[in-house]
């Protein structure tokens, strides 16, 4: 019986070469070569992400701070670039900070155990509130003259393949060796699995928390580097935006679950191309950004409510207060 | 010199309080309020006009939009929930309030009443998406706030040109928004009144009940027959109902539409939820928690955007503080029981002299003997813990157990037993009133009365609450012994008012004068406390006078009488002090002396650390209770003392193998029967020279046949 039963990376896939066909039969314009490009551009920067958010879910968390790590650290270079900072200096102060920025989502959520949808809410708006405040001088931060050469992170093709996607690829294969062929990838899922036969086992739990959210603010902010590369500008703003909601979609459609321990770089891949593919076709039918917003809202309410009924949570290691 | 500057900073300083102030529930809001009296004064002190009566009346009417939301929200938060589209379900009320009377012309209830229908829609989604279908609420909200957000968007990018053309004169409309009663702002007062029914629905009535159970455990909720699904629904509804009633008040105040309504509001809500210290995650949290923390929340922000900060500051503000509150509420709600329990435990300063002496050859009235060598033992194995001892006139043997019993050794051979009543609780010492009713101090429970046909009724379970406590000393935490006057008075020892019964040791570690002396009518059923500050009183027994009650102070090794009536009324007066042991239960003797139970004997060890308080609560802090001092009650003795206070006998067991451990005794027909609360048996002695008829009930109400 067994053989007939699809799993949901089948399923989604099917979805998305579904999508996809009937968005190249009936949309004009959407299966050109230059709308392609536009659509693979959007995804990686969405797939960067996903493949971070991924890390931390794959743990039993959330880090809903991703996008203030997209926006402000890299922000950051563009602004010091721009105030007469070299490249390198600039490039390393954001590290640093998007490494502090981990560290305290980290002790927050493993130390002093604020749940991690709370923690990272909060820490996220800090940080925006920060960039707002004390940071940049406008909303979008533009390039100058000092970054010229570094755009070729999100512009222009590496052996004919665009260079944001092999980026993208990059950065699953970075994920991929970490979460598979590590140990440390195999405490993440341990964790996420069963945190207390985790804990029980012996496997140092508080500091892979940390470490999960180091990684996944990281990642972001490799996100938002190649991101700015490719439009020339950051636009600081996006922290308002419903991107994370797109982010979550990715990793909860790609089959993820939210109770964590499953999945891996591959349902992020999948969920990435059924996202961006559904994005790109609303916004060929010109629908409005609340309609998208609309859209993407029940999808993913939808794929919530199927994602509590395929992982349902485990009673037993689901702790109070895990809201 | 040392011993008396220690002694006086313990008598006068009240090092108790500390630990029974931190186990009060009121601290928790206490310490809110504490911050927005400091934020409050902060600001008057830096900003003009702060506190301006103008100031205040907008501050009071943003209080009262974002109130209503905060009590939605306290409420989902409290049931275990949490619910982050309130911004948006804020927009989309409002926006229904203004399109239905701006646009559609509808009459003002109609639009009152249509818009806390939509609100209670919205919030049904929530409810039905977390309460049945059991999704996460943190993430679903997350997901309804968007999809209600550009509701919202889509609804304005429609209808925001009618409605902000329309300029309705409705008075009624108006006065929602903008009028006010005694000059308190109407959104204010109505806050006030919702806020009240609030308190008293979460206090007192079931449902609030069952939303508190709720959060505090779904599955023993659930296991308990509350109908958990349909509570967490109806709590989502409830909030999107008062966040409509926020959006009506913020509609008729502004009347408009704008892009930005709402947005960000979940995050002020939640800091101002927090912040007053509702535990994230459920189970606690209450209506004055919400008002504070709004309170605390809108001076911060109010004040910030007064001093002209950037936008990101607030921003940043708000997620600080938000961050912080929930990290000590967390770690509070961790630590809680082992903060208090390592600071609950106050000694204080407690001197004796050094004792009489006891071993054999010293002499004195306490040297030991092996007159209980021979102790008969009744119902051995078969009976647990049988603190107090007591036979009736017709020669049954009552003993309390452990197990919540009272049970009944028949006479002639005491072989037979029956549960002569069930109780509950530990029963201790126990007394027969003129009508054959039992009285029995039950530990943890309070006063109980048994009627000679086995039914059991609470005499009395409380008494006056002294004001100047901070522990609710109005309930009986641990009766201990009785007797009973002519009159009918009964007096009753309460051994600690800190402790509970299987804590007694800790007590005496601390030796504080916890204790007191209650009276109980039985003409009137009235209760009343007689002494208070006793080291834990124990044994009471009525005196021959007829006047005055002797009474032992366990930990303070002595016995005293106090009179309750006749020409010393109320006087207290020491009989004994300096004993070499713990005295326990007194009761009459054949002669018209008293006996008196010893418990266990002083030790230099502890004598000496009595003197030192200090030592005694950094033990109390550092080392594990099982490594804490303990009073010795592995030996002790029967003394009898006649009405001047001198011993005349003394009974002891060297080898404390027949009878260990001594709390109670009773004479009866030229028999000593004993009992001891850590023991398997009750003992029987054979007195020489006793009279072979006394009966303690006949002689103390007069012989009935």
């Amino acid at each position: 019986m067994k053989r007939f039963r699809f799993n949901q990376q089948e399923i989604v896939f099917a979805v998305f070469a579904l999508l996809f066909l009937v968005f190249s039969i009936f949309l004009n314009g959407f299966l050109t070569a230059e709308n392609m490009l536009t659509l693979l551009q959007n995804v990686a920067v969405l797939g960067i992400l996903g493949l971070a958010m991924a890390i931390v879910v794959i743990g039993r968390g959330i880090d809903i701070s991703l996008i203030a790590a997209l926006a402000v650290p890299p922000g950051l270079v563009l602004q010091m670039v721009q105030n007469g900072h070299s490249l390198p200096l600039s490039l390393l102060t954001a590290v640093l900070i998007t490494i502090a920025f981990g560290l305290v989502n980290g002790w927050l959520i493993a130390y002093a155990e604020v749940p991690s949808l709370f923690a990272t809410l909060a820490t996220g708006l800090l940080l925006a509130g920060l960039g707002q405040a004390a940071l940049f001088q406008l909303d979008v931060v533009q390039w100058s003259s000092g970054m010229n050469g570094f755009e070729r992170l999100g512009q222009g093709t590496i052996l004919g393949i665009p260079t944001s996607i092999v980026m993208f690829a990059i950065a699953c294969i970075v994920v991929a060796v970490l979460l598979r062929q590590t140990r440390w990838g195999a405490y993440i899922y341990a964790i996420g699995d069963n945190p207390y036969a985790a804990r029980v086992t012996g496997i140092p739990s508080r500091p892979i928390i940390v470490l999960q959210y180091v990684v996944a603010a990281l990642i972001g902010c490799f996100a938002g580097l190649v991101m700015a590369a490719s439009v020339n500008s950051m636009p600081t703003r996006v922290f308002n935006s419903t991107l994370i909601y797109d982010v979550i979609l990715v990793v909860v459609l790609g089959g993820i679950g939210l109770s964590g321990g499953r999945g891996g770089v591959l349902n992020v891949i999948i969920g990435t191309l059924l996202i961006g593919t559904m994005l790109n076709g609303m916004t060929i039918m010109d629908i409005s950004y609340a309609g998208q917003n609309l859209i993407k809202g029940v999808v993913l309410l939808l794929a919530v409510i199927t994602d509590s009924f395929l992982n349902p949570r485990n009673e037993e290691t689901a702790q109070q207060g895990d809201i | 010199m040392r011993d008396t500057i220690t002694s006086l900073r313990y008598r006068y300083w009240p090092d108790h309080l500390l630990g029974e102030i931190l186990s009060k529930r009121w601290t928790e809001t206490a310490i809110p309020v504490i911050l927005l009296l400091i934020v409050g004064f902060a600001f008057s002190r830096s900003i003009d006009n702060f506190l301006s009566p103008a100031s205040l009346a907008d501050t009071a009417r943003q209080a009262g939009e974002i109130g209503f939301i905060a009590l939605g929200l306290a409420l989902v938060v409290i049931v275990g929930g949490i619910d982050l589209s309130v911004g948006s379900i804020f927009a989309l009320t409002d926006f229904c309030a203004l399109y239905l009377l701006d646009v559609a012309g509808w009459p003002v209830p109609a639009v009152v009443i249509a818009t806390l229908l939509c609100g209670a829609l919205l919030g049904a989604v929530n409810g039905v998406l977390v309460g049945y279908l059991r999704l996460r609420a943190f993430i679903t909200t997350l997901i309804t706030l968007i999809i209600y957000r550009s509701a919202y968007d889509l609804l304005i990018q429609r209808y925001s040109n009618a409605i902000a053309s329309a300029f309705p004169d409705i008075p009624s409309w108006d006065f929602i928004g903008a009028g006010s009663v005694l000059g308190i702002p109407t959104v204010a007062l109505a806050y006030i009144v919702i806020a009240i029914f609030g308190h008293i629905f979460m206090t007192r009535l079931r449902p609030g009940w069952h939303i508190t159970a709720i959060g505090g455990s779904r599955r023993s909720a659930y296991n308990s027959g509350i109908p958990v699904r349909r509570t967490i629904a109806l709590c989502y509804v409830a909030s999107g109902v008062l966040t409509s009633i926020g959006a009506l008040f913020f509609a008729s105040r502004l009347g408009t539409v704008g892009g930005d309504i709402g947005v960000g509001l979940e995050v002020i809500v939640l800091t101002a939820t927090v912040l007053g210290g509702i535990t994230l995650g459920g189970g606690k949290g209450s209506v004055a928690k919400s008002a504070v923390g709004v309170l605390i929340v809108l001076l911060i922000t109010n004040g910030l955007t007064t001093m002209n900060a950037r936008g990101g500051v607030n921003r940043m503000a708000l997620a600080g503080i938000l961050l912080v509150a929930a990290m000590v509420d967390i770690r509070w709600q961790k630590n809680r029981t082992r903060i208090i329990s390592k600071v609950y435990v106050a000694p204080t300063y407690h001197e004796l002299p050094p004792p009489p002496p006891t071993e054999i050859g010293q002499g004195g009235p306490f040297e030991q003997n092996d007159k209980l060598r021979d102790v008969e033992a009744i119902g051995l194995g078969r009976i647990e813990a049988p603190e107090d001892v007591i036979l009736d006139r017709h020669d049954n043997l009552y003993a309390g157990s452990r197990h919540g019993d009272i049970m009944r050794f028949l006479a002639p051979d005491y072989q037979k037993m029956e549960v002569f009543a069930h109780i509950g609780g530990q029963p201790l010492g126990m007394a027969f009133d003129r009508e054959d009713n039992l009285y029995v101090c039950i530990g943890g429970m309070g006063l109980y009365r048994i009627k000679p046909d086995g039914t059991v009724e609470k005499a009395t379970d409380e008494t006056n609450r002294s004001l100047r406590s901070v522990n609710d000393d109005s309930r009986l935490r641990l009766a201990d012994d009785l007797d009973i006057t002519d009159d009918g008075l009964i007096f009753f020892s309460e051994a600690t008012v800190r402790y509970e019964m299987d804590e007694w040791p800790i007590d005496g570690l601390e030796a504080r004068g916890n204790g007191r002396i209650i009276s109980y009518d039985t003409k009137t059923g009235t209760t009343r406390t007689e002494l208070r500050g006793l080291k834990f009183p124990n044994g009471i027994c009525v005196a021959s006078d007829g006047q005055s009650i002797l009474f032992a102070e366990t930990f303070g090794c002595s016995i005293k009488r106090y009179w309750f009536a006749g020409p010393k009324k109320g006087a207290v007066e020491v009989v004994m002090d300096n004993l070499p042991g713990y005295p326990d239960n007194i009761n009459l003797a054949s002669d018209g002396n008293y006996w008196l139970a010893l418990v266990g004997m002083r030790s230099p060890s502890l004598d000496l650390a009595w003197k030192m308080p200090g030592f005694r609560r950094r033990m109390a802090k550092r080392v594990p209770v099982d490594e804490w001092l303990f009073p010795n009650i592995n030996t002790g003795c029967v003394v009898k003392f006649n009405e001047q206070g001198k011993i005349v006998e003394s009974f002891w067991d060297l080898h404390g193998e027949n009878h260990p451990m001594i709390t109670s005794m009773r004479e009866h027909r030229g028999y000593l029967y004993l009992g001891g609360i850590l023991n398997n048996r009750i003992g029987r002695y054979k007195l020489d020279n006793a009279d072979p008829n006394f009966v303690q009930y006949d002689k103390r109400w007069g012989k009935q046949s």
